[in-house]
């Protein structure tokens, strides 16, 4: 007679998740080098890992202010750019009149590229931050909003019903049934959100500016620095990755019972 | 609390629809009793409790008059039961059965809390008050949105198939919890299902299909009906009766 006995878990996911994540790592590090010795690239089109890393650890102090300067105006562009898409998207439920008006601006935000405003940003808002953290939000700022608006619109209309007949009024509704409704659909806007806000924040720096990765980048790369180019490179690629994680996890965190209907 | 309800030329036109869903209809709700309407999908019954719910969007045609015998306003006195329990995945059970209060007040208070612990024990759920409704079966589930229905507290109830999600077995047993704690409320029931309205019944019609309420027969015996040969024979009829009317 067969016997199957199953056992299966998944406490060891979030360990897996970093032994890929090394592997992986390691993996591009190997290529990265053997490209590096088999088409014996000058360091200045193409640096080994090694010479990037002494210029880590080398210029740390350099590198540390001005990645903390991107990873400021990353996180306040989010913040700022999420607060927007979602007054936008509850004004546009609440005011229906308005809906008609605020569309046309609403896809204007997505269709004129990031790259065309920067210069106009500069303009108006200078060299320092403000100008990198608009871009940040403004380049978020359709993604959260469709998402937050599909999510706010597309309340299950029996929960809705059930909220009248108890008779709760429209501002009750929206706080105890809407919003936490939407949450599950907003939180894929986030997530998309945490993705493309670095892009917007880099872009500013390249445009003008006095400080930053982006800043530092571009010096670099007039001074065919371009190993300093790789580390700053380096440290953006590892920011964005661990904020899309920390918002991840924040978010699993928040809408714990998103994840039981789905399973993941 | 015994209040009983009349329904008056009630009518109602979606809008873009060809013809009227129904037009004229009156039934009457007799107090602590149990109305169950009786029809296929799609007949119009369902649009029938939406409208005495206040749940059809004014933009749709609709017109009638409910009165209840003590002269007050039907509003805020109804409690809605679907066939999906409509309980918030982001809310205990215990928040769930509260959520009147909550969307009322804004808060639960501790003597509202100690009442839905009440109900839950009265309903055999005690112990899963801090559960997710994602956690639990169909049938706890719908156990947990009668909870929810009697924690309302209204002297009206209308239900919209709400058994008719689960198994049998849970089926029958919640059919006889439901009559049971709603003994003494005025109930509507929209059922598709001969047995179900044969077993819960005070009052029973039938749907039928130029969109009329035809008043049936019921065995003698007080609902909760068992399932016995006298029941099988009136089911036998009616289903008879529903392929005439409906083919």
């Amino acid at each position: 007679m067969a016997k199957i006995t199953f056992s299966r878990s998944n406490l060891g996911n979030g360990f897996s998740n970093l032994w890929r994540l090394t592997v992986t790592a390691v993996v591009i590090l190997l290529l990265w080098q053997a490209i590096v010795i088999y088409f014996e690239m000058p360091p200045f089109i193409l640096p080994p890992p090694l010479l990037v890393l002494e210029k880590l650890i080398g210029s740390y102090q350099l590198l540390l202010s001005h990645s903390l300067i991107t990873m400021s105006e990353i996180v306040l562009g989010l913040l700022l750019g999420l607060l927007m898409g979602l007054l936008f998207a509850l004004q546009m439920l609440l005011f229906k009149p308005l809906r008609r008006w605020l569309l046309p601006v609403l896809i204007a935000s997505q269709a004129i590229p990031v790259f065309a405003l920067a210069p106009i940003l500069m303009l108006w808002f200078g060299y320092g931050m403000t100008s990198k953290v608009i871009m940040a939000a403004l380049i978020i700022f359709f993604p959260v909003t469709t998402t937050c608006f599909d999510g706010l619109r597309y309340t299950p209309i029996g929960y809705l019903d059930l909220a009248h007949t108890m008779g709760a009024n429209k501002w009750r509704q929206l706080w105890h049934i809407r919003l936490p409704a939407a949450l599950p659909t907003l939180a894929s806007g986030i997530r998309v959100a945490a993705v493309v806000a670095p892009i917007g924040a880099v872009v500013g720096e390249w445009v003008g500016s006095s400080g930053g990765l982006g800043y530092l980048m571009l010096q670099a790369n007039a001074r065919m620095q371009i190993a300093d180019m790789f580390a700053a490179l380096f440290i953006l690629a590892l920011f964005s990755i661990a904020l899309y994680y920390f918002t991840d996890l924040l978010l699993k965190a928040l809408i714990p019972w998103h994840r039981e209907q789905t399973g993941h | 609390m015994s209040i009983s309800v009349q329904l008056s030329a009630a009518s109602l036109h979606y809008a873009g629809a060809a013809r009227a869903t129904f037009s004229g209809l009156n039934l009457n709700l007799p107090a602590k009793k149990w109305t169950c309407l009786l029809g296929p999908s799609g007949c119009g019954k369902t649009s029938l409790l939406r409208l005495m719910a206040g749940l059809i969007d004014s933009s749709h045609q609709q017109s009638g008059e409910i009165s209840c015998s003590d002269g007050l306003s039907i509003d805020n006195r109804i409690s809605y039961m679907a066939q999906q329990d409509l309980l918030l995945p982001w809310l205990n059970v215990l928040d769930n059965v509260c959520l009147k209060a909550r969307l009322l007040t804004g808060k639960v208070s501790a003597a509202e809390q100690q009442k839905a612990r009440q109900l839950l024990a009265q309903l055999n759920l005690s112990g899963i008050e801090k559960s997710l409704p994602d956690q639990l079966s169909g049938g706890m589930r719908q156990r947990v949105a009668l909870a929810r229905t009697l924690m309302q507290d209204t002297p009206i109830v209308l239900m919209d198939e709400p058994f008719s999600a689960l198994d049998a077995v849970n089926r029958y047993k919640l059919q006889d919890l439901a009559a049971q704690v709603l003994l003494d409320r005025t109930v509507l029931l929209i059922t598709h299902d001969p047995q179900e309205a044969l077993r819960l019944s005070d009052q029973l019609y039938l749907f039928s299909a130029d969109q009329q309420l035809l008043p049936l027969s019921l065995p003698d015996s007080l609902p909760p009906r068992a399932v016995d040969s006298q029941l099988g024979h009136y089911q036998q009829s009616l289903l008879q009766k529903m392929q005439v009317q409906h083919g």
